[in-house]
């Protein structure tokens, strides 16, 4: 029980296979009720998919777990309709301060781009992240959240998975044509499964604290290296929701976890961090180690991991639940369109191969993050304090210095799904980049691009005047919307008013577009469903834009 | 020439989306230069390396403003 937030008690029901309902089979079944499941079951409930999810638990996420989520991540929430509730809750920060011993040595600021709808971070205990979720979760008819139900067997199969579940009114067993698989670190299927998880285990303990101050400490994320309250170790402050403050104390290895979790140990070391006088209340401690690791590969037939299960990394920089709702993100059209008979089993083998790689980018990251914190041998941690001095009135150091990199999401610049550029393009938004944010206005209405794109492929043609666009060129891009994987095409232009029939119109208001997206007239972008950049061209050719799309759905040769 | 004390790190053919990934690639060569080496031994790998991109620099006064710089914080 904690004095800031009461867990949720959610209702057990006994499933239909225990009521006399028959063991029907089921399009897709998710393993795990944390962010990860229930970011893929909400996602492909909302596209019209049956989704029965199982977890063995009956409430979210207990203690200290994630704090940070990105700006990437709440604009996939956003698309699963949660966003709002997150950002509302959640405390937005963009200043991060570094101390060394005594002295601070510099303060970073977080994307501070203007003209984006989400901040680059908020902090939120994660129990609010899930609660939201669940809360989204049952409203949806087709989606069938079933708590305390444990799965104890997996008989994957050709063309379909058996499960075998336990509930508190006794077993049963459950078929489906797909699994998915987010039952995080201690991944019981794939135990079950026999799959091992390769990486390495950091010799380094943490302990967690959450703390509740009426505090006047500014909202910055606070890091200090080799502190006088803490000599020798790494300390991070966080500011979450209901002024609840997040503390990490690096430990060292040799610490002993029993031990150092008792609160006659745990106050005075926060007392010595916060000053004598400062009142504050503990809510939760444990202690951590941590691993940088994943699975060979995240498909097994019709068995797909995403998560935790699939892969870890330690939380500096904030890759945990982020990439993991990345992974449901990039899963779920694909399984929908190679469900729907219209994309080949193999586009699911690039849930794998773009996910590997954005995993092997995430552990890159963490993994170099822990060993500057922890620095292993005595030249390590010479060079590392070398840094650290030179940091404060030195640029190249301060670049030098690594106290996380936090959570962005990955530029699939490898995949098999992009479509190379033919032309010369003079901004970032390569193919297999996630798109940028811009403010766009639609019948004289503000919002945003991000908004407006996403869950299905969509085309942007950017026009100096949707007005003068031709009616065979419009045509074209109506007709794309009529294929089997539909197109939708839109006009993006600095000039609003209507355009000819059929073809939506956004105003570039603010020009963000024109310059994020390096766009002038005729610059066509072909968008996939999870908002990463299929392929681009200096002018729309319908032909093209088909050639690209079957590309980006895995039929190309 | 002046001594660069501004970001300067990249790679021939390497294109970066994140300001923080050159610097970290040379972090991470650098520390793992030293895998599996006692105190010694590193440094007297770190001296052959100030001797090597010494000579690398060559400008004379450049060095000496390096190493002032250096030494001033210790
Ligand atoms: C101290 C700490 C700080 C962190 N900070 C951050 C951060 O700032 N940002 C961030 O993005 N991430 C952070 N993380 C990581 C984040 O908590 C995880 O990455 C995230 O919870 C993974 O989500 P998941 O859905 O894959 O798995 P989980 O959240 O672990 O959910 C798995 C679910 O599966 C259920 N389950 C397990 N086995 C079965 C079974 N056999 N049958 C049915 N159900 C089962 C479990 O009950 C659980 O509900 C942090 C982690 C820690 C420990």
């Amino acid at each position: 029980m904690l004095r800031t937030y009461d867990y949720p008690k959610y209702e057990y029901r006994q499933p239909p296979e225990l009521s006399g309902g028959g063991t029907r089979k089921h399009p897709v079944v998710v393993v795990g009720a944390g962010p990860v499941g229930l970011t893929a079951a909400i996602d492909l409930a909302q596209t019209g998919v049956s989704v029965v999810v199982l977890d063995d638990d009956d409430t979210v996420s207990v203690g200290s777990r994630g704090v940070c989520y990105a700006k990437r991540t709440l604009e996939i929430l956003d698309r699963i309709g949660v966003g709002d509730a997150c950002v509302a809750r959640g405390v937005s920060w963009n200043v991060g301060r570094t101390f060394f011993r005594g002295a601070e040595v510099y303060e970073f600021k977080l994307l501070s781009q203007p003209d984006h709808k989400r901040p680059g971070m908020i902090n939120l205990q994660q129990y609010y992240l899930e609660e939201y979720q669940v809360r989204r979760a049952l409203q949806l008819a087709n989606l069938d959240l079933r708590f305390r139900n444990k799965v104890t067997a997996t008989a994957p199969r050709d063309d379909g998975v058996a499960l075998e579940v336990e509930t508190p009114d006794g077993r049963y067993t459950l078929q489906a044509d797909w699994l998915i698989v987010a039952d995080g670190a201690r991944s019981s299927i794939r135990r079950m499964l026999n799959l091992e998880v390769e990486g390495k285990v950091f010799t380094d303990r943490f302990l967690i604290a959450d703390v509740l101050m009426k505090a006047d400490y500014p909202t910055e994320r606070w890091f200090w290296f080799d502190p006088p309250f803490h000599p020798g170790q790494s300390v991070l402050l966080h500011r979450q929701a209901d002024n609840v403050w997040r503390i990490d104390f690096q430990l060292g290895w040799q610490a002993d976890p029993e031990t150092e979790r008792k609160p006659e140990n745990v106050l005075p070391r926060i007392q010595a961090m916060l000053g004598a006088d400062r009142k504050f209340e503990l809510e939760w401690v444990s202690v951590y180690t941590f691993q940088c690791r994943r699975m060979a590969k995240f498909r097994h037939g019709r068995v797909l991991f995403a998560g935790d299960a699939a892969h870890q990394v330690s939380p500096f920089g904030a890759r945990g639940a982020n990439s993991g709702i990345q992974d449901a993100d990039n899963l779920c059209w694909k399984l929908k369109l190679v469900m729907d008979g219209l994309a080949p089993d193999a586009l699911l083998d690039t849930y794998d191969e773009e996910r590997s790689f954005a995993a092997d980018e995430n552990i890159l990251n963490s993994t170099r993050s822990t060993d500057f914190i922890t620095p292993k041998s005595r030249t390590s941690t010479i060079l590392r304090n070398a840094v650290l001095g030179l940091a404060r009135d030195h640029g190249f150091a301060r670049t030098l210095v690594n106290s996380g990199r936090l959570s962005v999401p990955s530029f699939l610049t490898e995949s098999r799904l992009n479509t190379p550029d033919v032309a010369a393009f003079g901004c970032d938004l390569v193919p297999g980049a996630p798109m940028d944010d811009a403010p766009v206005e639609e019948e004289g209405k503000h919002g945003w691009l991000l908004d407006r794109v996403g869950n299905r492929f969509m085309a942007l043609v950017f026009v100096d005047d949707p007005g003068a666009v031709g009616p065979a060129e419009a045509r074209a891009m109506v007709a794309l919307a009529e294929a089997p994987v539909p197109v939708e095409a839109a006009l993006v232009s600095p000039r609003g008013g209507a355009g000819p029939q059929g073809l939506r119109v956004w105003r570039d208001s603010a020009g963000r577009y024109a310059e994020r997206y390096d766009a002038r007239a005729g610059t066509t972008y072909l968008i996939r469903p999870d908002q990463h950049v299929a392929a681009r061209w200096r002018a729309f050719d319908a032909q093209s834009v088909r050639a690209a799309l079957a590309r980006a759905i895995g039929n190309s040769e | 020439m002046t001594l660069k004390l501004q970001p300067n790190f990249h790679e021939p053919g390497k294109r970066y989306v994140r300001a923080f990934t050159p610097g970290d690639d040379f972090y991470e060569a650098l520390i793992e230069t030293h895998r599996g080496l006692d105190d010694e031994q590193s440094a007297m790998v770190n001296a052959r390396l100030i001797l090597l991109l010494a000579n690398h620099v060559g400008d004379i006064a450049v060095l000496r403003e390096a190493m002032r710089i250096a030494r001033a914080g210790v």
